[in-house]
């Protein structure tokens, strides 16, 4: 199994450290994993990405051209990264922010507002975590423990920081089924 | 970790005691790790130098004084350090110098590249020398072979060259490190601090006796055959059987093994050759495989460069192809698989 | 009988090479006397620049490494920052100071190194043959300037010490000149001064020092001695540049 995923939004949306997060969480449960910025030009300007590759085998390359999974948290990712996502892949779109129509019929959308539901917890900063906690449950990549562990270890002793964004990952990962009731 | 920050915890923990840089893309973080990690210790120094060549020279003047040391840069960059790099050759004096290579030739682009392997396996500088080359293909390796490169430069008195690119540079990926870092930093008996209770000693190959500068060249060509019988060092992958061997190194390598087994999925014998050290390069293990196998390809991120040394192992004892994708560009491991199958059905091999 | 003249110690027995009535080798003897005096034979390194005084390692006997041509800044900085208990100096002419090695003489400067430079201005590359230097003065002429120096293009005569005296690094920066008895006695004062900045760990120390060179200039050792005197120093003023040592380090 490999499995790739690119996260992209505007800089200071935390999506490097989404793809951190996740990084962090595959190499806890043991799986072979490679992250890698966008950097030097390229995040100038107020875009970023990262790639994060998933595998239970060496990783040949932590490039993704076709990604299975791509994590949209503004417009221009949107635009940008559409026609990249594998056929069968899944598109994340934080719904809140974007409005823009997706033409692909071979391809999953799913829109999580998520900065909206970072603004009602009163903490608009953590619209990355609630997208990674609504990202965790529908790709299934890693678990939500092993994502919380890889957050208190890079945040070391910040504990109120950690709870925030521990909020934040639950009501992301809890999204689904409050949209089903 | 990433794989800049890998090389500079590396580095500390192989002793390295000074360290001095300018910054460029893509290897910035192992700059700003050293500023961060290097420069308070005890017994250390960090500089952001004013340039490439004041960066390299302040290498030069430490390991005068017997410390190990470490300078980093990137493509365009290296061009500017080869004049100290000659200069630590001719005067044999032990350093590590990283190249987070990117694609050129010029600005370029900040993206990964392997176009200076020319500049790094041939000396780079002005005059008759060699720099010892390791080609890293992980993070793990990064960190790795910054330490050998330490033990190597002090071994053989000469500037070591660790060749990655900015994929590696820029990635993360797991790693352990083997050692932890020396207490007492070490200063090598040669070192130039004053001729305290020994008669004073000049440092220098400019002289009017020719002959000198002559043996000189001798003695460093010697010291050179040395490290080709000792130093030589590869990896294979699935070569016992196979009728095609893939020679890569580095990140082109890595995407290459991906490609090798996706070839193997499909009944193709394929293999790999991935030299470790490119200078020295590996030419008596292709040579030997050229035995049973006929056919080689080459993959590099440039137009063609250590397909020279392939071709010069070989002779015309085998038939080498090659695909390379300069200037940044990085292809995907199903890429270069399409390459293979291509090139295993046209040279007849099913 | 007493002796009241004689080799310090630091000076090797090795002939000059240098040609008759060139500063160098007053220089060189200037410097080993001040090492010998202040006891820094053994825990010295000196830097010889690529220039005339390239082969300075043959008659100085401390530890010497050559550099490569204008880079002795940055080697004496490698080198101070690796053994700070080392005395480093580096010892240049104009082309190597003022010219290839602008960047790191300034920068060296500029963060306070403690290494003490040694500048040797004579106004001329001497050791390729006579061409135009930083420090030629207008109407000069050289091998590259044959008409003189034309101000409209070449350019001025560069003042290393008075651009380096700006920088906050920079302790201790004197000019003074070989070619009299006075200027010989002062010249080893302020080397006596520089080194004396390094060992307190003050910052960076210089002395330019404005050096005959008979041969490039096409004159006699007497003449030069004297166009010195009528013509370098209008450009270039001898003195202190800057002295920011405090009381405890005059002499």
């Amino acid at each position: 199994m490999l499995i790739k995923t690119i996260f992209a939004g505007f800089g200071g949306q935390g999506v490097l450290s989404m793809g951190l997060n996740l990084a962090q969480a595959a190499m806890l449960e043991g799986k072979n994993v490679t992250y890698l910025p966008s950097y030097g030009i390229e995040v100038r300007g107020g875009t970023a990405n990262c790639t994060v590759a998933i595998s239970d085998e060496e990783i040949a390359s932590p490039v993704a051209s076709a990604p299975e999974f791509v994590v949209a948290m503004n417009q221009p990712s949107v635009v940008r990264f559409q026609n990249q996502v594998q056929s069968g892949g899944v598109l994340f779109i934080n719904s809140s922010l974007v409005d823009v129509e997706v033409v692909r019929g071979d391809i999953e959308v799913v829109a999580v507002p998520a900065s909206g539901i970072a603004e009602k917890m009163r903490s608009p900063r953590s619209a990355n975590m609630v997208m990674m906690g609504a990202f965790v449950k529908k790709s299934n990549l890693v678990s939500l423990p092993a994502v919380i562990d890889g957050l208190a270890a890079a945040l070391k002793n910040k504990t109120k920081l950690i709870a925030v964004n521990k909020k934040a990952l639950t009501a992301g990962y809890d999204f689904f089924e409050s949209e089903g009731a | 970790m990433y794989g800049n920050h890998a090389i500079g915890e590396a580095a500390i923990r192989a002793g390295c005691q000074c360290y001095f840089g300018y910054p460029i893309t893509p290897q910035n973080e192992l700059t700003e790790y050293m500023a961060t990690h290097l420069g308070r210790r005890k017994g250390c120094c960090f500089i952001q130098a004013e340039s490439e060549t004041a960066a390299i020279s302040m290498v030069y003047g430490a390991s005068l004084a017997g410390a190990r040391v470490m300078t980093s840069s990137s493509s365009p960059g290296m061009s500017l350090k080869q004049e100290g790099i000659s200069y630590l050759a001719g005067n044999e004096l032990p350093a590590v110098i990283v190249d987070v290579c990117r694609g050129g030739p010029a600005l370029g682009s900040i993206v990964a590249g392997q176009s200076d392997y020319f500049q790094a396996t041939r000396g780079g500088g002005h005059g008759d020398y060699r720099t010892i080359v390791l080609a890293p293909s992980s993070v793990q390796e990064l960190a790795d072979l910054t330490h050998l490169a330490f033990d190597l430069a002090d071994k053989y008195l000469s500037p070591v060259v660790v060749l990655a690119d900015g994929m590696l540079g820029q990635m993360m990926e797991p790693l352990e490190f083997k050692h932890e870092a020396p207490e007492v930093l070490p200063v090598r008996d040669n070192a130039l601090r004053g001729a305290r209770g020994r008669p004073s000693r000049i440092v220098r190959t400019c002289n009017s006796n020719t002959n000198e500068i002559e043996e000189l060249n001798w003695s460093l060509y010697r010291r050179y055959q040395l490290i080709k019988k000792e130093e030589t060092s590869y990896e294979t992958f699935l070569t016992d059987d196979a009728e095609l061997v893939v020679v890569a190194f580095g990140i082109a390598a890595r995407i290459a093994k991906g490609a090798i087994k996706t070839a193997r999925t499909e009944g193709l014998k394929v293999g790999m050759l991935r030299p470790v050290t490119l200078w020295p390069f590996p030419s008596a293990k292709l040579a030997e495989l050229s035995n049973k196998v006929k056919n080689f390809l080459v993959v590099e991120l440039n137009m063609g460069q250590m397909l020279e040394d392939v071709q010069l192992a070989l002779g015309d004892k085998a038939e080498v192809s090659f695909y390379g994708r300069p200037g940044g560009v990085i292809p995907t491991p199903s890429e270069v698989a399409r390459v293979i199958a291509r090139l295993y059905y046209q040279k007849g091999l099913k | 009988m007493k002796k009241v003249f004689t080799r310090p110690n630091s000076l090797k027995r090795t002939p000059f090479h240098y040609c008759a009535g060139c500063g160098h080798s007053i220089i060189h003897r200037l410097m080993c006397e001040v090492i010998d005096e202040m006891g820094l034979q053994d825990k010295t390194v000196g830097i010889p620049p690529a220039g005339c005084s390239v082969f300075a390692y043959y008659y100085f006997d401390v530890d010497m490494a050559e550099a490569a041509h204008g880079r002795g800044a940055a080697v004496a900085t490698g080198l101070k920052r690796a053994s700070p208990e080392t005395i480093v100096f580096t010892y240049q002419g104009d082309g190597d100071l003022a010219a290839i090695g602008t960047a790191e003489t300034i920068h060296a400067a500029n963060r306070g190194e403690r290494i003490t430079v040694i500048y040797v201005n004579n106004a001329v590359y001497a050791m390729t043959g006579g061409q135009m230097a930083p420090t030629t003065l207008l109407e000069q002429q050289t091998t590259t300037t044959p008409y003189g120096r034309d101000m409209r293009l070449e350019g001025f005569p560069l003042k290393m010490s008075e651009m380096l005296a700006l920088l906050d690094g920079a302790v201790y920066i004197e000019r003074t000149a070989v070619n009299s008895p006075a200027g010989i006695r002062r010249t080893k004062k302020a080397i006596r001064k520089a080194f004396q900045t390094q060992i307190d760990d003050l910052g960076f120390s210089m002395v330019e020092i404005l050096s005959p060179c008979p041969v490039n200039w096409k004159m006699t050792p007497l003449e030069s001695w004297q166009w010195i005197d009528k013509e370098m120093t209008r450009v270039f003023p001898l003195g202190v540049v800057k002295d920011t040592a405090g009381k405890s380090n005059a002499d």
